[in-house]
């Protein structure tokens, strides 16, 4: 296998700058074939503009990508028709119908005649859109929408599929149907670039990278990731958790404590021997009454371990 | 063949929304037909019955001769009579009346005598039109007995017009008009039509796929072509049979000519698509466009009477050569072959346009 069939994407110091900002700061991306790809961030985190950049919509400020082998900015024009891209925003037509939207694509596609009606059926019935065919894309609910924006990015079975965000106006219930599709396409070979800025999302994808400020501070598969945070994750169950979370802050070996209803995250750096000892101690000299016990890292616990900005607290 | 099928896709898009857009839908026959009926009643450059008062100090036999003679002109007609000329001037500052006749107390004498004038004109000199209707009336002849015909002036010219025997504004009017209507509704199409691509968030995923610049620009003015023509024979059709305006010349030609600057318009209009950031500044942008189409192009005043600068001016705007294609082939039966400079000109307003749209739209965000 040639590294280029090995990876959908690679990419080496990219760089965004707009004026003073650096939206994306030195981005090196390795994402597999055939994978779930995703970029986990906050808002502001550079997802969206390393998406634009990967698949030519922005030009890099520096660095260099090839997308499916192909070089990026350079030659988009071969890359487009082998791509599918999935904006934040929802970008089809709402003064067309879910058929005529999906009609235009097939036609700007150029899907040969005779396949098209097959493909646009066979997509209407795949993400449930039956009753919603004649109906116009602007009065469709957030759930709709969603379906139909994905309808249309894989129309043309693209090798690559890249999407912005696309469950940010999508309820729970929808997420889990976006994702089972998500995966069947995984399944058939294609592979997938995802931003998010949802845990639980970033945990469904096969490798993962944590951007903070544009740079990526972060990557590898969820569970490599929770084992190697460098910390240890304690959790305390307190009856004033406010009041243990002040004094555990004050601690000059916790790096931060999260506090999620009557429970605390506190992650303490693995350099300490003793970590539970410590917590314990410092709850007790305060007079606090509380239950201690050491559990495993979350993806949330990755990204605030990772994130946090040397010398500082969270 | 992919080429065509793109396109084909661009353009019946564009059509469908218009579909579902009434209000456009409404303004592509509504604007030719209102400003067809308000310019062709409206715009009348045939001066009747100004509102004059009058100043009668003499008060002779003669003078209520000549006040009959001014009133039967038709072009003045006195609403108010009063006894002193500073009542006049106040008429005239107070805009009640155009014009101001004053008949001295020596009216008589001073009509017999050569070397001074008999009676003094007052008039409100702001309105060009009026002031030339004066000059007309300051050689109205004054008829010593109403029996007696004036005395027989010789003549420079006889003025002999072609074309439009009965001096109907309306007849120039028309073939103006469609320029303007085009020149109007063409621009403000395809002007907001890329912008609001932009602020829908469209152009993102267009731009995204694989179809061309051409083929989006192409596809977008193609179907308002068709368009622009339904508005000329919109125009043409209540133009003969409300105003007896006909079409002398081909009606081919005709629209051969419109064709040809209604994609110089569009062409235009997608160009200003390109550089404005919001759909408010497109039509803002078409509106600085259109003042001066309807000033400088020869539409109201005669092209040959503007200064040098403005003529320039005018020969840049593609409604100056479309105006001198539909009067030609509306009105003196000209052919299209005959004014093929004008559609050269044209031709070369869209390739121009069109080419600069291609090369300022950017299939990148940044």
């Amino acid at each position: 296998m040639t590294d280029n069939a090995a990876f959908a994407i690679r990419a080496r110091g990219l760089t965004k700058q707009f004026g003073e900002l650096v939206a994306v700061n030195h981005l090196d991306l390795e994402v597999p074939s055939g994978q779930i790809y995703g970029f986990l961030g906050p808002n502001g985190s550079g997802k969206t503009t390393a998406i634009r950049m990967l698949c030519g919509l922005l030009k890099p400020t520096s660095g260099n990508a090839q997308v499916l082998g192909l070089e990026v900015p350079g030659a988009t024009n071969e890359l487009k028709p082998r791509i599918g891209y999935m904006t934040q925003k929802f970008s089809l037509y709402s003064d067309l119908t879910v058929q005529e939207n999906l009609q235009f694509i097939a036609d700007i596609y150029a899907l040969p005649r005779r396949q098209q009606k097959a493909r646009i059926d066979e997509l209407i019935t795949e993400y449930h859109m039956l009753a919603q065919r004649k109906q116009l894309a602007g009065t469709l609910s957030g759930g709709q929408k969603q379906r139909l924006a994905l309808a249309c990015a894989v129309l043309h079975k693209p090798e690559l599929l890249l999407l912005d965000e696309p469950t940010s106006a999508v309820d729970p219930r929808n997420r889990r149907d976006f994702w089972a599709q998500l995966f069947e396409l995984a399944d058939a070979g294609t592979t997938i670039l995802v931003s998010t800025h949802y845990m639980d999302e970033a945990e469904r994808c096969h490798r993962l990278a944590i951007l903070h400020h544009g740079v990526k501070v972060a990557d590898g598969a969820p569970g490599e990731l929770q084992a190697a945070t460098g910390m240890w994750v304690i959790e305390v169950l307190a009856d004033s958790p406010r009041q243990a979370n002040q004094v555990l802050m004050a601690r000059e070996e916790v790096v931060s404590v999260t506090q999620l209803g009557v429970r605390l995250r506190v992650l303490i750096p693995q350099s300490q021997t003793d970590p539970k000892q410590l917590v314990q101690s410092c709850l007790d000299s305060n007079a606090i009454t509380a239950t201690v016990n050491l559990v495993p890292a979350s993806l949330e616990d990755v990204f605030v371990a990772s994130t946090l900005q040397p010398g500082s607290k969270q | 063949m992919i080429f065509p099928t793109r396109l084909i896709a661009i353009m019946r898009k564009e059509l469908l929304q218009l579909r579902r857009d009434r209000m456009s839908l409404g303004l592509i026959a509504g604007i030719p037909v209102m400003q067809l009926l308000l310019f062709g009643y409206a715009i009348n450059m045939d001066v009747r019955n100004l509102t004059a008062g009058i100043a009668d100090q003499a008060n002779t036999h003669l003078s209520r001769q000549f006040i009959a003679d001014l009133e039967q002109t038709q072009v003045l007609k006195f609403h108010y009579n009063v006894a002193a000329p500073q009542q006049l001037e106040e008429l005239l500052r107070s805009g009640k009346i155009s014009l101001g006749v004053h008949i001295p107390v020596d009216f008589d004498r001073r009509v017999l005598d050569k070397s001074r004038t008999a009676a003094d004109l007052l008039v409100d000199g702001a309105d060009p039109t009026i002031l030339g209707v004066a000059n007309q009336l300051a050689n109205t002849p004054v008829r010593f007995d109403t029996g007696q015909r004036p005395v027989k002036q010789a003549r420079t010219f006889e003025v002999r017009s072609f074309y439009n025997p009965e001096r109907r504004t309306v007849v120039n009017i028309v073939p103006g008009l469609i320029g303007v209507i085009l020149t109007l509704t063409m621009m403000m199409f395809t002007a907001v039509s890329i912008v609001r691509e932009r602020e829908h968030g469209n152009l993102e995923l267009l731009i995204n796929t694989p179809v061309s610049t051409g083929q989006l620009m192409i596809g977008k003015v193609v179907p308002y072509i068709l368009i622009g023509l339904v508005q000329l024979a919109l125009v043409v059709t209540i133009g003969k049979f409300l105003f007896k305006v006909p079409v002398q010349g081909s009606v081919l030609h005709l629209y051969l000519g419109a064709a040809v600057f209604i994609a110089a318009n569009l062409s235009l209009g997608l160009f200003v698509s390109t550089i404005a950031k919001t759909q408010f500044q497109a039509m803002q942008v078409t509106f600085f466009v259109l003042l001066p189409s309807i000033l400088l192009s020869g539409f109201i005043f005669p092209f040959d009477g503007m200064p040098r600068f403005a003529q320039y001016l005018g020969e840049v705007l593609p409604i100056t050569h479309f105006i001198r294609i539909s009067r030609g082939i509306m009105l003196r039966e000209a052919s299209i072959f005959e004014l093929r400079g004008e559609v050269f000109m044209l031709l070369s307003f869209t390739a121009v346009a069109m080419t600069a749209a291609v090369l300022r739209f950017s299939r990148r965000l940044d």
